[in-house]
Parts: C-alpha cells; sequence; structure tokens
C-alpha cells in the first residue's frame, strides 16, 4: 500500500483538467480618499465595531492611555519588550510580557500595544509580533487591549493592507492577528455580545 | 456514511416551531445586514469573480500547489501529515496527542473535523475534545448537533441555553441575559485554555506560497486554541489552498460581508510555521483529501470544492429556512450541502440530496465564490436517477423538461394543473397530493397554481 502523499496527489494527478486563466482582478487595490478622509473613516468604521477610539497628537498619546487605564479601573499593564517609552503611561505598573507565562498574562489589568498597519474601509489593525506589540497572547488573555495607531500607519482598502504584510510572512513567516472590534458572539438570538474570550474591551488611540 | 432521507427528516424538522421561529428571525436577520456591507462596495462583483477565478485556478493545479505548500510550511517549521480520509486524519490527531500524553485538546469550531467526526475518534482514543465556540459549546453539553454552519445553535433560544447551563457548567445561574450566557462560558473554558496542552483546528485557507495557515473567527476562542496550547494540531481540506498570500486580500473581503455580514470579522489568525517565543512550538498540519478528490472527477461538480463555507446560501434558500440544517442528515446543510455531501460521500448515499432545493436560484446570486449551486442539482439529480435506474423519475423530469421548453405547452399544463388541483388546494396551498407526487409534498407545502397567470395578467392589464 502507497503512503496517503503519493497516493492523493497520484489521485489528483489522474483527474483531467485544463489549465485556468489567470484570474482577473478588477476590484480596487488602491484608495482614493484624501489621508484625512482615510484617517477619519477609520475612527468612524472601528467605532462601528465598538472599539473605543479617541485622536490625539503624536505628543498626548501617554496621557491618552493615562485616562484609558483610568476609566477601566487598570492597575497592572503588560507591555511588549519594545513599547516606546514616550507611549508608556505614568501612573501604572508596566510589566514586560515576554517575562510572563500564560497565568501571569491572565492577572494583568490590560495590555498596550503599537501595531503594524491599519486599514480604514474594514476598520481593522493588525499585529504582526513586532518588540512593539509583543506576542500574540499578550492582547488576547488580557480583558483590555490599548492599541496605539500612528496615522500613517492607516490605508484605506484591505488590498492595500494586505500588500504591506506580504512581505514580513514571506521573509521573516512572522504571525499575523487582524482585529477588528472586540471579541464578540452573536449565537444566542443573533443577540451581539462584546467579549466572549478575547478581550472585552479594545480601545484605540489614533496618534497624529 | 450515509444520511436519512431529506424527506423524512425535513417532515420531522418541519413540525418543530420554535426551530422554525428561530431559524427565520436569525437568517433574516444575517440577509439583511450581508446586504448592507455588501452595496457598500462598488467592486463586489469583481471580487466574486477574481475569488471564483482563484479558486479555479486552485483545482487546476491543486497537486503542484499542495506540494508547494507543504514545502513551504515544512521551511517555517510546521509538520505536515497527509490523510486519505477521516480515519486516517483522525489517527493522526489521536497519534499526536498520545505522543505528549494529553486526554483533553480544545478546538476551535470545525466543520472539516466535524466532517471526520474527530470528537469520536479521540474519545475512543481516551482523548477528550473540547469545543470552544460558544455555540459548540452548547450542543455538545446538549448531545444535539449543528443546524447551521456559522450559528450552529440557531434552534435554541435564550431560555432553552440558560437551562442547559444551569443543568451543567453554571450551576445556579438565574438569568438568561445574552451577556450573562457568554460569561458563563467565558469563565467555564478560560480556565481549560490555560491548561490545555494541546489545541485542534480546522482552517479557513492555506497559503501554497508561504506555507501559511489561516482561521477566520469572532469569540477569540481560535485565537485561545492556536495560540496558547504549546502543540497545535491543524486540519485542513485540501480544497483550501489559497496560492498567494495577496489572494487573501480577495477572501477576507468575500468571506466576512459574506457570512456574518460584517465588514470584517473580530479576529483573524495568521500564522507560518513556529515562531520562537511566541504560540505553539510544535506545530502539525493535516491535509485532508476525504472524498475531495472524488468531487474533483466531476468536471460539472467540482465547483462546490471552490466553497468557502459562509453561509450566504444557507440564509437565503426557501428551503433551509423553512426545515433548518437538520434535515439535511449531513455535516454541511443548506444548498452546499445538497450539492457537496452526495459528492463526498457518494451518490448513492444521499440521493434525496439534490433534490431538496427549489432550484430558485438565490444561493447563486449571494454565492461569493460563484457556484453555480441550481446547475450543480441539476447535474447531480441526472446522477442520482441513473444510479438508481428508476424510469419513472426519469420520465416525470423529462416531461417537466419538455413542459418547461415551449411557452405554449407550459400554458396548457398551467390551465390542466388549475382544474386537475381543486380537491387538494385549500388557502393558496397544495399539502398532499396524490401518489405518485405525494412524496414531492410531504415535507413541502406547495403553493398552488394561481387562478391567473402571471403572463396572461400582464397581457390582459
Ligand atoms: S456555496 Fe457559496 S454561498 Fe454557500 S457556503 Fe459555500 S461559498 Fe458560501
Amino acid at each position: 500500500m502507497s503512503d496517503a502523499r503519493t497516493e492523493v496527489l497520484a489521485r489528483i494527478a489522474a483527474i483531467p483538467r485544463e489549465p485556468a486563466p489567470e484570474p482577473s482582478r478588477d476590484y480596487r487595490v488602491s484608495g482614493e480618499r484624501s489621508a484625512d478622509e482615510v484617517v477619519e473613516l477609520f475612527c468612524t468604521r472601528a467605532a462601528d465595531y465598538r472599539a473605543e477610539v479617541v485622536r490625539v497628537d503624536a505628543a498626548a498619546v501617554a496621557t491618552a492611555i493615562v485616562r484609558i487605564l483610568a476609566a477601566h479601573g487598570a492597575q497592572r499593564v503588560g507591555i511588549g519588550p519594545g513599547l516606546r517609552s514616550e507611549w508608556r503611561p505614568a501612573g501604572c505598573e508596566l510589566v514586560d510580557e515576554s517575562a510572563l507565562d500564560v497565568a501571569g498574562l491572565d492577572r494583568l489589568d490590560g495590555a498596550i500595544t503599537g501595531c503594524t498597519v491599519a486599514v480604514a474601509e474594514t476598520g481593522t489593525i493588525v499585529l504582526s509580533g513586532s518588540p512593539e506589540e509583543g506576542r500574540r497572547a499578550l492582547t488576547l488573555v488580557p480583558d483590555l487591549h490599548v492599541c496605539v495607531v500612528m496615522r500613517e500607519q492607516i490605508v484605506e482598502l484591505l488590498p492595500e493592507g494586505i500588500r504591506l504584510l506580504g512581505p514580513l510572512v514571506r521573509s521573516e513567516g512572522r504571525p499575523l492577528t487582524l482585529i477588528s472590534g472586540p471579541s464578540a458572539t452573536s449565537d444566542i438570538e443573533l443577540d451581539r455580545v462584546e467579549g466572549v474570550h478575547g478581550p472585552r474591551r479594545l480601545a484605540v488611540v489614533v496618534a497624529g | 456514511m450515509k444520511v436519512s432521507p431529506f424527506p423524512a427528516a425535513a417532515e420531522h424538522e418541519l413540525a418543530n416551531v420554535q426551530l422554525r421561529r428561530n431559524l427565520r428571525a436569525a437568517t433574516d436577520t444575517i440577509q439583511s445586514k450581508r446586504a448592507r456591507v455588501v452595496a457598500e462596495l462598488p467592486d463586489w462583483e469583481a471580487l466574486r469573480d477574481a475569488g471564483s477565478e482563484i479558486k479555479a485556478d486552485v483545482l487546476a493545479r491543486l497537486d503542484e500547489l499542495l506540494v508547494e505548500f507543504e514545502t513551504a510550511a515544512t521551511a517555517a517549521g510546521a509538520h505536515v501529515h497527509w490523510a486519505r480520509d477521516g480515519a486516517e486524519a483522525g489517527a493522526i490527531v489521536a497519534r499526536i496527542a498520545r505522543e505528549h500524553d494529553v486526554d483533553e485538546v480544545v478546538k476551535v469550531k470545525s466543520l472539516t473535523t466535524d466532517e471526520i467526526q474527530l470528537n469520536d475518534v479521540l474519545a475512543t482514543a481516551g482523548v477528550r475534545a473540547i469545543e470552544t465556540d460558544f455555540a459548540e459549546l452548547i450542543l455538545q453539553l446538549d448531545g444535539d448537533w449543528s443546524s447551521h454552519i456559522l450559528v450552529p445553535a440557531i434552534h435554541r433560544n435564550r431560555t432553552e441555553i440558560r437551562d442547559l447551563f444551569a443543568r451543567t457548567i453554571a450551576p445556579g445561574i438565574v438569568s438568561d441575559d445574552p451577556a450573562d450566557l457568554a460569561e458563563a462560558s467565558r469563565v467555564y473554558l478560560r480556565e481549560r485554555f490555560l491548561r490545555a496542552k494541546m489545541g485542534v483546528s480546522g482552517a479557513n485557507f492555506g497559503i501554497a506560497e508561504t506555507g501559511t495557515v489561516c482561521v477566520v473567527e469572532s469569540e477569540g476562542n481560535g485565537r485561545m486554541c492556536t495560540t496558547l496550547p504549546p502543540v497545535l494540531v491543524s486540519i485542513l481540506g485540501i480544497e483550501k489552498l489559497l496560492p498567494r498570500f495577496d489572494d487573501l486580500e480577495v477572501f477576507l473581503q468575500l468571506l466576512p460581508r459574506s457570512s456574518t455580514g460584517e465588514r470584517m470579522n473580530p479576529y483573524t489568525s495568521l500564522w507560518t510555521g513556529v515562531t520562537s517565543g511566541d504560540g505553539p512550538q510544535e506545530l502539525h498540519i493535516v491535509l485532508l483529501d476525504n472524498g475531495r478528490t472524488r468531487v474533483l472527477r466531476d468536471e460539472v461538480g467540482r465547483q462546490a470544492l471552490h466553497c468557502i463555507r459562509c453561509s450566504a446560501c444557507l440564509n437565503v434558500c426557501p428551503v433551509y429556512t423553512r426545515t433548518g440544517g437538520h434535515a439535511y442528515g449531513s455535516v454541511y446543510p443548506g444548498p452546499i450541502g445538497a450539492i457537496l455531501t452526495p459528492q463526498l460521500i457518494g451518490i448513492e448515499n444521499a440521493s434525496s440530496l439534490p433534490y431538496a432545493s427549489t432550484l430558485c436560484g438565490a444561493c447563486y446570486e449571494v454565492c461569493p465564490v460563484k457556484i453555480d449551486i441550481p446547475r450543480v442539482l441539476l447535474h447531480l439529480r441526472a446522477e442520482a436517477v441513473r444510479a438508481r435506474g428508476r424510469s419513472a423519475e426519469r420520465l416525470t423530469m423529462r416531461i417537466v423538461g419538455w413542459t418547461f421548453e415551449s411557452a405554449r405547452r407550459f400554458t396548457l399544463a398551467q390551465r390542466v394543473a388549475r382544474t386537475a388541483q381543486t380537491p387538494f388546494a385549500r388557502g393558496g396551498l397544495v399539502r398532499r397530493l396524490p401518489p405518485p407526487l405525494s412524496g414531492w409534498t410531504r415535507s413541502r407545502d406547495l403553493r398552488a397554481v394561481a387562478k391567473t397567470s402571471f403572463r396572461s395578467w400582464w397581457a390582459g392589464r
């Protein structure tokens, strides 16, 4: 008996198939809005899926984070090892996530990260495990995720975002997480409930 | 595997009033949400074309792309396994669990793992699979099974769920507020996520170019299962491949809008092999055939393999929205189930499924990858008739075809039907026809032929 790999491949090879034409790609691959409109659209769309969105000057990020943490009563907060110092809020305990195991993450009140890219049309932020974003579990286990998005990181359309991410996956195999609003289920009579297993609250600070 | 005949199952399900009420409310809601977010995109049709053509390309080059995927995933640190059928796939997962001395795994909802009855296989091997999707958990606690691809517990209402939780995971719970019910499942499952040694998932897409696996979800349980346990096994139907990473720009627009009617689902996870210090450090991918190459052999039917399991065709289907998913007696319900299941398990084992449709074409209109479901249904009906060699049915179908071919014959037939139905029609519905047509009305109410046809009304206006 041949092994499964050989047999499955042989089954396929034995089936006559015409080569398919090159797929058409007549969809939009670049946006037409102005930079300001793109930022505006991102804020509206992210808020549409119940993310808390605040817009601040680049210099006021840390202060905005302090306010968000206070509003949620978050004291002990996890960060990636490379979170830039000007975003680090004063007056709370910041813990480097790389020193924590999963149970340790579970005792945090929240997490603060940057992002890699954001997509306006879908209100999506994308994390790729950079030192400023930490490992995937950091933005999953704690109940609050505060994400800083710089305005120049926002693209209008998903294809623009995917094309920026491709090189990170191809060359470094970086893990990606696309986040659009807090975790949710609609399984009970289709009522949307925020926060099942992921963070119940997502706050997005748009800077610049 | 053989599924119970659709008519018998549907008659039973039609009687379930709660199911029908929930189902109708749910499918109507999702349908209108979908329509809204689809209308937002000026290039929706171009995306559908691209989606359909990319999938056609995948099927044309499937063997080549599978090898490319295997090479890339292996280079990134994953172990790639191949399985001819469900039993082989189940044995692989069970073996990995045994090697790690694991007796409990956390699992993300996956139709593919349902298809191969993985939970039963694991149970036989002494491994408990904990379902972690909210709806799947409900079904698992209740010993019930899924009735919708996307909202599997669509047939349960909040009070039923509360009572179930009170009996099982949350003794004493009194509130049936959805937020409280979700909280109860959060508490119950969190502990299990944190201690899990092994996770099991399906996958929405596998990228041949990079060896990347993609899981699309809402609740975060998918992220829990695919990032917290040190060992992860993902089962990937061989048709789930996309050639290039950039193809995600098409499918990540098509899928969420078609399935939950959202611009984007809350969480999409993509991983490419093992990342040091982040997520599982041992990664397995099982490439599953289990009938897919059989589907590929059929030139007309193979387009069923384009399916990205969005469930849009269920929500618009006049048959599904009345009978629910259980009537189909298969893991894949609704229009897609009616064409996929008979092909996966053999038409002789599910010969009534291709008839579970009125051929109204609504499924084709919404399908994000443009599967011509009505065409495949007709094709499979012919196959089913051939398989059974039942000439009466073939004769009927031929007469129907002959009648519809000519406007004059059709008008005449309507006139005959109007007279002939009189003894059976009540309040505009024909509920029971005499044999040999009784089979047709057992689980359907037939709308009576109108007193005036649309065409004669139009002509005489
Ligand atoms: S057949 Fe099309 S509409 Fe139906 S579930 Fe599959 S992709 Fe969605």
